[in-house]
């Protein structure tokens, strides 16, 4: 996706004003929904939420299921934003921005997809905090925006979180993953308490451990055991989806 | 005339301090300790929730306590370090966590070993009236490594040292190190001998750590270096004038802590302030308005008469190379032509994560073009040029004047073979790097490690075994 426009190719019919053509489009018969998911789409990739909203309770309005205006729509809205990101087209307020549209679309959408029961899977649960005794939180902080964006349900402990805390919110909502930021040589120790926390438990290895942050090396990783370990947010993408694919198995080769 | 710069004029300073005043009232300061909340409230200060307002006049109370000027000291007990008016100083940069091998160019976990070799160069140059506990020893058993840090340059050096803790845990087996060196904690209270970064959270917030340390140093009379680290547009206002706002509040608030815990202790108005890389969120030490922010935050603190700090001289470049000496060298200059009276980041790769020796001595070189110029253009006799003609005449034998002989050093930084001004002769030219790698080996090899008196090491040696036990590690820490 690299090296392309920030705005999606939306075909020469795309109108911004879309939304108050739509009862036109309605009466007209035109292929309304390919035009309203590209609009939904770019509202997302512009970062504006209040489009978003409009477009998300217009669909209701008509009709479109939920979930499909999210996985055709705004979704794909947040991943061009994403890999626009990752290759420095886009900025961090952007991709903020394009994080709060989507909020906004999906605060419109959920009831509805709720009384339908088609709730939109997250691609896993992940838990995320930063050692105990560490407060740098900026890595951590953006490790979450790009997962979160990116359709990864995120709970942030903030900063200087416990071995047992951490335990206590991964058996509380059942995490897939569990993510320790540790940017001092001093707090790197809190990470291995906190695997080995999660050992003692019984989480593991059903619950996979990650770890980051500047002093954290491959070799630390493999050292405390951990189940993977990133340089940055958009390889923390990358791993906490090759972790959920192994996750996903396991789930299916015990069943 | 000496040069300067001034990137603020006192009408916008009157504003940034009136705007800062205003933070510290709403929407306050967070602290993060009972013993924090105890000392605001007796001193009247209205704190909920974890949420100090203080008020202007404490504020202006505490700083009139706090003294204009301080210095620090060497191990013989001399004065080496002046931290007030225009002087100006500069120190290597503090903690990173990975070191630049020279062989293999690439960034692996720091040593003891590492260390040991940036004190031994930071010894031997003048441009550096500091040392720092430079970076982490991944070797040293990391409960106790700032203690550790400190221990490897205390056995190694005379020079004051720029240092800081990594907990609160780690500060009071510090000060005690300081003051076996010292002699007792009363000289090292009359002598300083060290300065401790001590940072806020940004935005407005004294964590536990922070302000512990803060309270504690200021009790010991030891001195404390605010070091503020707003990043604009990340962790604070994204105009380079509202994180100048938030740096002065979070200092003003500081030294509020500080003057009530322990008044007439020696503070500075530090920091560390930088941009927020918008696409990665990091801290750009090398970006020009990074230096711009750390200009203008000193320019706050001279403007209130106090003793300054900042972060310059490093860069975010992996490897020694032109980006590196770009960065480094022009805010070195900046800084220099600031008057900012402590300068740290020399030596520094990576975005103040990996340190390289050869790039410090590269610095150096840096840092003496940028005292060169500070001293600006000077007058030497009664004429200035007509003299030394009615001796020449048209000849222009000025190279056999006794005045040319008299005055080149001063007139011209004689630079040491890093900087290449050569010939092209019969060998090759090498590139900086090179002449640095060289350098290096040359004042490694010329250093010579001082001696210490038996009950001092014995000293420090239970005072390493005392912390190492409170921290539940093996010592046998020697640090040598
Ligand atoms: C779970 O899975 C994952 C996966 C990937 C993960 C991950 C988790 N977590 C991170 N990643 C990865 O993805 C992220 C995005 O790409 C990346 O995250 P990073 O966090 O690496 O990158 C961020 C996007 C940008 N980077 C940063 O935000 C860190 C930058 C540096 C300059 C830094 C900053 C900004 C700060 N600091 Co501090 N700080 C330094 C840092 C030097 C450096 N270059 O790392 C470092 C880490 N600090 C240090 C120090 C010494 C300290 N700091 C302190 C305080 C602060 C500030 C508050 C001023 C501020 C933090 C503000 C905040 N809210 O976070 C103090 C510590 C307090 C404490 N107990 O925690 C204090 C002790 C200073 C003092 N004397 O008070 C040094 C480390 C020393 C050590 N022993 O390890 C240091 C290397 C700088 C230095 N040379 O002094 C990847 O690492």
């Amino acid at each position: 996706m690299c090296g392309g426009s920030r705005f999606l190719d939306v075909g020469p019919e795309y109108n911004p004003g879309l939304v108050s053509l739509i009862p036109r489009l309605i009466c007209a018969g035109g292929s309304l929904s390919g035009q309203l998911f590209q609009a939904m789409r770019q509202s997302i990739i512009d970062g504006a939420s209040d489009t978003a909203a409009e477009l998300a309770q217009q669909a209701l309005a008509i009709g479109v299921d939920p979930l499909e205006a999210v996985n055709q729509g705004f979704a794909a809205g947040i991943t061009f934003a994403g890999d626009q990101f990752g290759c420095g087209q886009m900025f961090l307020p952007d991709l903020l921005a394009s994080a709060e549209a989507m909020k906004a679309a999906i605060n419109i959408l959920e009831p509805e997809m709720l009384k339908r029961g088609s709730q939109r899977e997250a691609l896993g649960k992940i838990i995320l905090g930063t050692a105990r005794g560490d407060i740098h939180d900026i890595g951590k902080n953006l490790v979450a925006t790009i997962l979160s964006a990116s359709g990864f349900q995120i709970f942030d402990l903030g900063t200087s979180v416990t071995p047992e805390e951490f335990v206590a919110k991964a058996k509380e909502v059942d995490a897939d993953i569990v993510g320790i930021s540790a940017l001092l040589t001093t707090t790197m120790a809190g990470q291995k308490a906190v695997i080995e926390a999660l050992d003692r438990n019984g989480l593991r290895p059903r619950v996979k451990a990650i770890i980051g942050g500047a002093a954290v090396t491959q070799k630390w990783a493999a050292e405390i055991g951990a189940d993977g370990y990133s340089r940055n947010a958009i390889d923390a993408l990358e791993l906490a989806k090759n972790l959920m694919s192994k996750v996903m198995n396991k789930g299916t080769a015990q069943a | 005339m000496r040069p300067r710069i001034q990137l603020l004029t006192p009408e916008l300073i009157g504003r940034i301090l009136c705007e800062a005043f205003e933070l510290l009232m709403s929407p306050g300061v967070r602290v993060g300790s009972a013993p924090v909340v105890e000392l605001l409230r007796s001193a009247g200060v209205e704190v909920n929730d974890g949420v100090a307002r203080v008020p202007e006049q404490l504020v202006r109370n505490c700083m009139a306590s706090a003294p204009r000027d301080f210095n620090l000291y060497n191990r013989s007990g001399e004065k080496a370090v002046h931290y007030g008016g225009d002087d100006v100083h500069f120190d290597p940069g503090s903690c990173c966590v990975q070191m630049l091998d020279p062989d293999t160019l690439e960034a692996r976990p720091s040593e003891t070993r590492d260390l040991v070799r940036l004190i031994q160069v930071t010894e031997s140059l003048p441009q550096f009236a500091a040392q720092s506990t430079a970076v982490v020893c991944n070797d040293a058993p990391s409960a106790i490594g700032d203690l550790y840090r400190l221990l490897v340059v205390l056995q190694h050096s005379h020079k004051p040292v720029v240092t800081g803790s990594f907990s609160a845990a780690g500060l009071q087996g510090m000060i005690d190190l300081l003051a076996a060196d010292s002699g007792s904690q009363d000289n090292l209270r009359k002598k300083p001998r060290a300065v401790f970064d001590v940072c806020p959270s940004p935005p407005l917030n004294w964590s536990e750590f922070g302000s512990h340390n803060l309270l504690e140093l200021a009790r010991a009379g030891v001195p404390a270096e605010i070091v503020s680290m707003p990043l604009a547009g990340g962790t604070a206002p994204v105009t380079l004038v509202g994180s100048v706002t938030q740096h002065a509040a979070e200092v003003l608030a500081g030294i509020t802590l500080h003057q009530l815990a322990g008044p007439g202790s020696p503070v500075v108005w530090g920091g560390a302030p930088a941009i927020f890389d918008m696409r990665t969120g990091g801290a750009p030490m090398g970006a020009v308005e990074t230096a711009m922010l750390n200009m203008a935050c000193a320019e706050v603190g001279k403007h209130l008469g106090l003793p300054t700090h900042g972060y310059l001289v490093a860069t975010d470049s992996k490897f020694v190379d032109a980006q590196a000496g770009a960065e480094s060298a022009r805010s070195a200059m900046l800084g220099a032509l600031t008057g900012i009276n402590m300068i740290s980041g020399a030596g520094m790769l990576e975005s103040l994560a990996c340190h390289s020796v050869e790039k410090l001595v590269i610095d150096a070189e840096s840092i003496a073009s940028a005292y060169r110029l500070v001293r600006g253009v000077e007058t030497r006799g009664a004429t200035l040029a007509t003299a030394m003609f009615a001796q020449t005449g048209l000849s222009g034998e000025f190279l056999k004047l006794k005045e040319t002989r008299a005055h080149f050093r001063q007139e011209q930084h004689l630079p040491s073979p890093v900087i290449d001004r050569s010939a092209r002769g019969s060998e090759p030219p090498s590139d900086a790097f090179t002449r640095a790698r060289a350098r290096v080996n040359e004042l490694v090899s010329q250093y010579q490690k001082p001696s210490f008196p038996e009950d001092v090491l014995r000293k420090y040696q239970s005072i390493v075994e005392r912390e190492a036990d409170r921290a539940g590690v093996a010592s046998a820490l020697s640090g040598d």
